[in-house]
C-alpha cells in the first residue's frame, strides 16, 4: 500500500514509520505545521520538524511538510477558546485528531493518491471478517491512546494503519535504537501543544478572550467564600486553585455569565451520570445495537479509570456516583464484554446529579437493568 | 526527469563561477587582512572582484561590501540606516522577508502595491512627508517578477524628501536587468550571487557614500567597518565571475527565457481554472511565471509535481519547509484561497525547452487528479 505517515518527530511516529517499510509499504512522511507560536513540545515546533526530517532522511524516505494552521486555529484553537467563555473545557487534543489528522490529512492523501495515512498512536485497528474495522486500545496500558482516537468512525479507520499498538513503550524505544533513530530518547510530549508551560493557560487565553473576576459561592449556604480571577479558567470538579482556606471544596458548576463559581464539599462533587453531546460510533452496527440501550464500559480521561455504566440516547448512567467530569470533555465507550474494544464517544453537556435520576429513570431503566 | 523551475529560490551554478572559485579554495588560502604575500593574493583576489561587481552596480568600488547574502544586505541597509538617523522608514508591502522583518523591527509603514504588482506611486506619495527617511522598494518582486518603476520612486522621493534614503532589493533583478541603469536613482542595493548562478551565502550592499549608516556588527575594519568579519574569499571570486558571465549572456537569455515562458504559459493556460497573477509581461522579468489555481492547494499540487521531478514553489518557504499562502499576493489584493492556490515556476539560465513541456504536462496531470477526486 501507499502510505502517508504523520510524523510529529517523536520516537512513537518514527518507529511508526520505519515498521511500515519493513511490512512492504511505500511510505512517505508528513509532519503537519499547526501553531506559529510559542510551544514547548508536541507536533509543531520546527525542531521537531527539523527531527522528523532526521528520521526520515535516516530510514531513507520522502518527507514533507504541510502547513495547515489556519484550520487549526478554526477548529481547534478558536473553538478552545471559545467553550472557555462558555465555562466548558474541551478537549483540544481530540478535536485536532477529529479534524486535523483524521480529517484535513487523510483528505489530502487521498487525493495525493495514498490508500491510507498511518500515526504512531497506541491503539489498534482491526479488520472484522465481515470487511468492517474495528478500533481496540493499544497493548500497552500505560500509553493506551484508544481515548484519544474514541471519535474516529468507519471511514477513517478503513484507512488507518496504527503499526505501534501491539507493542510497549519499552519496546518501542528499543526499536528506535536498534535503527539507530535519533529520536529514542526523546521524552513524551504532554500537555496542549499550543500553549506553553511559560504562559499557562490564563495568559493564553487572555490573549483572545477577556476573562473575568467572580465569586465563589457555598452551594448549600450561599454564602461567598472567596473570589476568583478567572471564572473562565475553573474547571467543574477542581479543587487547587480556588485559594479556599478551611474544608476541602470542590468546584461544582461555573455560570460564566453570572461570574459564579458554585463549591461544595467532597460528597456533592460526585454525579450519578452525563448527557452527553456529538455521539460517534466506531461501528455503524454500534449505533443500532444501542438503539434501545444497554451495558457498556465508560472513560473520562485519557488514562483514567474505567466506569461500568449503561448508556441510552446520549446520557449515561454510572452504576456507582463518580466524580464531576467538566462540560466538554469526551467520553469514550468501550464494549462491555470485549473491554478492548472502542464503541464510540460523546461530548459531556452536563452532569446528572444523584436526585435528579428519577427524571432520568424512565429514560434509563431498560438499560441500568 | 528533473525539471527545475525554481530559479528565483536559487540557480545552478555557472561553469565560470565554479572555476574561478576553486582555487581560493586550496590554493589560495591567505587571509585578506594580512599584511604577507600569502594574504596580498587572497586580497588582491577581493578587490579584483569588488571592481567587477562595482561595475555591475554602476557604482565606485569603494561603495561595495560584500555580505552574506541578499538578507543580510537587507537587513544591513534597513537596520544600518535606522540607527545613523531617527525618522520614518517605509518600505512596499510585498518586499521580501529580508526587507520587511528589520521593517517591522523599525516600525515602518507599508506602501500598497496594486493588483498588477506594481507600487501604489500615489499612496507613497501620500506618505511621504519630512519624518521621512528611508524608503525600501524592491527592483523585481521575488513572487510575481514585476519591475518596479523604481526611476518613478526616486524623482518622487528626491522631490518630496532630499535628505531621505532610497534603498533597492535588487536580488531577484541582478539575472534580468543592468542594475547599473538605476543606480544613480538609489542610494543602496542589496544583490546576492546564487540567484545569479554564483555560490550561495554571498552577497553585495551597495552604500553610496555620504548615505547616513551605522554598522551592526562591530569587530576588525573590514569592509571599512561597514561589515566587519574575514572575506568569503571564494565566494566573491565566484560572485563576480557569475555576474561577469550573466551580463554576458543577458540579452540572449532574456530573448531565450522570455520565449521559453510563454511556451509554457501556451501549454499550461489549457489547464482549467489557471490563472496568471500579474500576467502583465511588459512589466515583468522574464523569469517569473506565477499563476493559480481554483479550489485547489498548492500544498497538494506541489508534492505531487515534486513526485514527478518537477520543482517549483508556492507562497514563501519558511524554515521548516511548509508553505505559507504568499504575502505579496495577498499585499496584490488575492484571497486568501486564491494565494492558497498559487505555484510560482521561475526560469533561469539552464532552463529548456523540454524542461517546460515535461512541468506542463505534470502539472496538468496533476491538476486532473485533485480535481478528480
Amino acid at each position: 500500500m501507499k502510505v502517508l505517515v504523520a510524523m510529529s518527530g517523536g520516537v512513537d511516529s518514527s518507529v511508526a514509520a520505519a515498521l511500515l517499510l519493513e511490512m512492504g509499504h511505500e511510505v512517505a512522511g508528513v509532519t503537519l505545521r499547526l501553531w506559529g507560536g510559542d510551544s514547548d513540545s508536541g507536533c509543531c515546533s520546527v525542531s521537531d520538524v527539523e527531527d522528523a526530517r532526521r528520521v526520515a532522511r535516516t530510514i531513507g524516505i520522502v518527507h514533507h511538510v504541510i502547513d495547515d494552521s489556519d484550520l487549526f486555529m478554526d477548529k481547534v484553537v478558536m473553538p478552545y477558546v471559545r467553550a472557555h467563555i462558555d465555562g466548558i473545557t474541551p478537549n483540544p487534543c481530540i478535536e485536532c485528531n477529529r479534524h486535523i489528522k483524521f480529517g484535513s490529512l487523510l483528505e489530502r492523501a487521498h487525493r495525493l493518491g495514498y490508500d491510507a495515512i498511518s500515526t504512531g498512536h497506541y491503539a489498534r485497528v482491526k479488520r472484522n471478517e465481515d470487511g468492517s474495522y474495528a478500533l481496540l486500545r493499544g497493548d500497552d496500558p500505560l500509553k493506551d491512546q484508544s481515548y484519544v482516537l474514541s471519535s474516529l468512525t468507519q471511514g477513517q479507520l478503513r484507512s488507518l494503519l496504527l503499526p505501534i499498538g501491539g507493542m510497549h513503550k519499552g519496546e518501542v524505544r528499543k526499536k528506535a535504537a536498534s535503527l539507530g533513530l535519533s529520536t529514542a530518547g526523546k521524552p513524551d510530549s504532554l500537555d496542549v501543544c499550543f500553549i506553553n508551560s511559560r504562559e499557562g493557560r490564563g495568559n493564553f487565553l487572555a490573549k483572545y478572550a477577556d476573562l473575568h473576576e467572580g465569586e465563589i459561592i457555598d452551594s448549600s449556604t450561599g454564602e461567598i467564600l472567596g473570589r476568583v480571577d478567572a471564572v473562565e479558567l475553573v474547571t467543574p470538579g477542581q479543587r487547587k486553585g480556588l485559594g479556599l482556606s478551611g474544608g476541602r471544596r470542590y468546584a461544582l458548576s461555573v455560570d460564566v455569565a453570572a461570574r459564579k463559581v458554585i463549591v461544595g464539599s467532597v460528597r456533592q462533587a460526585y454525579e450519578a451520570g452525563l448527557q452527553l453531546r456529538g455521539i460517534t460510533w466506531t461501528g455503524d452496527g454500534w449505533e443500532d445495537a444501542y438503539r434501545n440501550g444497554g451495558k457498556l464500559l465508560v472513560q473520562t480521561s485519557a488514562h483514567g479509570r474505567v466506569r461500568n455504566a449503561s448508556y441510552r440516547d446520549g446520557l449515561v448512567i454510572y452504576d456507582e456516583p463518580e466524580r464531576i467530569v467538566s462540560p466538554g470533555q469526551t467520553v469514550a465507550f468501550y464494549s462491555y464484554d470485549f473491554p478492548a474494544m472502542v464503541l464510540g464517544s460523546g461530548i459531556v453537556d452536563h452532569g446528572i446529579a444523584e436526585n435528579e435520576i428519577a427524571s432520568v429513570r424512565g429514560l434509563v431503566n431498560t438499560a441500568r437493568q | 526527469m528533473i525539471s527545475y523551475l525554481d530559479h528565483a529560490a536559487t540557480t545552478p551554478m555557472r561553469d565560470e563561477a565554479l572555476e574561478a572559485m576553486m582555487p581560493y579554495l586550496y590554493s589560495y588560502y591567505g587571509n585578506p587582512s594580512g599584511s604577507h604575500s600569502v594574504s596580498r593574493q587572497a586580497r588582491d583576489a577581493i578587490e579584483d572582484a569588488r571592481q567587477r561587481i562595482s561595475v555591475h552596480l554602476g557604482c565606485d568600488p569603494g561603495e561595495v561590501v560584500f555580505t552574506a547574502g541578499g538578507t543580510e544586505s537587507d537587513n544591513l541597509a534597513i537596520m544600518g540606516v535606522a540607527k545613523a538617523r531617527s525618522g520614518r522608514v517605509l518600505c512596499s508591502a510585498f518586499e521580501h522577508r529580508g526587507v520587511l522583518a528589520p521593517c517591522g523591527e523599525v516600525g515602518a509603514t507599508l506602501i500598497n502595491v496594486d493588483h498588477d504588482g506594481l507600487l501604489d506611486i500615489g499612496h507613497l506619495q501620500s506618505l511621504l512627508d519630512r519624518e521621512v527617511s528611508l524608503v525600501s522598494v524592491m527592483l523585481v518582486n521575488n513572487e510575481v517578477g514585476t519591475v518596479q518603476p523604481i526611476d518613478e520612486i526616486a524623482r518622487l522621493v528626491k522631490a518630496s524628501v532630499p535628505q531621505a534614503v532610497l534603498h533597492t532589493d535588487a536580488v531577484q533583478a541582478a539575472a534580468w536587468m543592468d542594475i547599473a541603469s538605476v543606480t544613480e536613482e538609489v542610494d543602496m542595493i542589496s544583490v546576492s550571487a546564487h540567484k545569479v548562478g554564483g555560490p550561495k551565502g554571498v552577497g553585495a550592499l551597495m552604500i553610496r557614500d555620504g548615505t547616513p549608516y551605522t554598522p551592526l556588527l562591530r569587530g576588525g575594519s573590514h569592509e571599512r567597518s561597514r561589515r566587519p568579519g574575514t572575506h568569503n574569499v571564494a565566494s566573491i571570486v565566484g560572485m563576480a565571475a557569475a555576474f561577469d558571465a550573466a551580463a554576458k549572456e543577458r540579452e540572449v537569455e532574456r530573448k531565450h527565457i522570455a520565449e521559453l515562458r510563454d511556451y509554457f504559459w501556451e501549454l499550461l493556460s489549457t489547464i482549467p481554472g489557471i490563472h496568471e497573477t500579474a500576467a502583465n509581461r511588459s512589466t515583468k522579468a522574464p523569469g517569473v511565471l506565477s499563476a493559480y489555481f481554483d479550489s485547489l492547494d498548492q500544498q497538494d499540487l506541489l508534492m505531487l509535481i515534486d513526485e514527478r521531478g518537477v520543482c517549483a514553489s508556492g507562497g514563501s518557504a519558511c524554515s521548516s519547509g511548509a508553505i505559507q499562502p504568499s504575502h505579496v499576493l495577498i499585499a496584490m489584493g488575492y484571497s486568501a484561497a486564491q494565494a492558497r492556490g498559487a505555484v510560482r515556476f521561475s526560469l533561469g539560465h539552464t532552463t529548456t525547452k523540454e524542461e517546460v513541456a515535461y512541468a506542463a504536462e505534470v502539472v496538468g496531470s496533476a491538476v486532473t487528479q485533485l480535481r478528480g477526486n
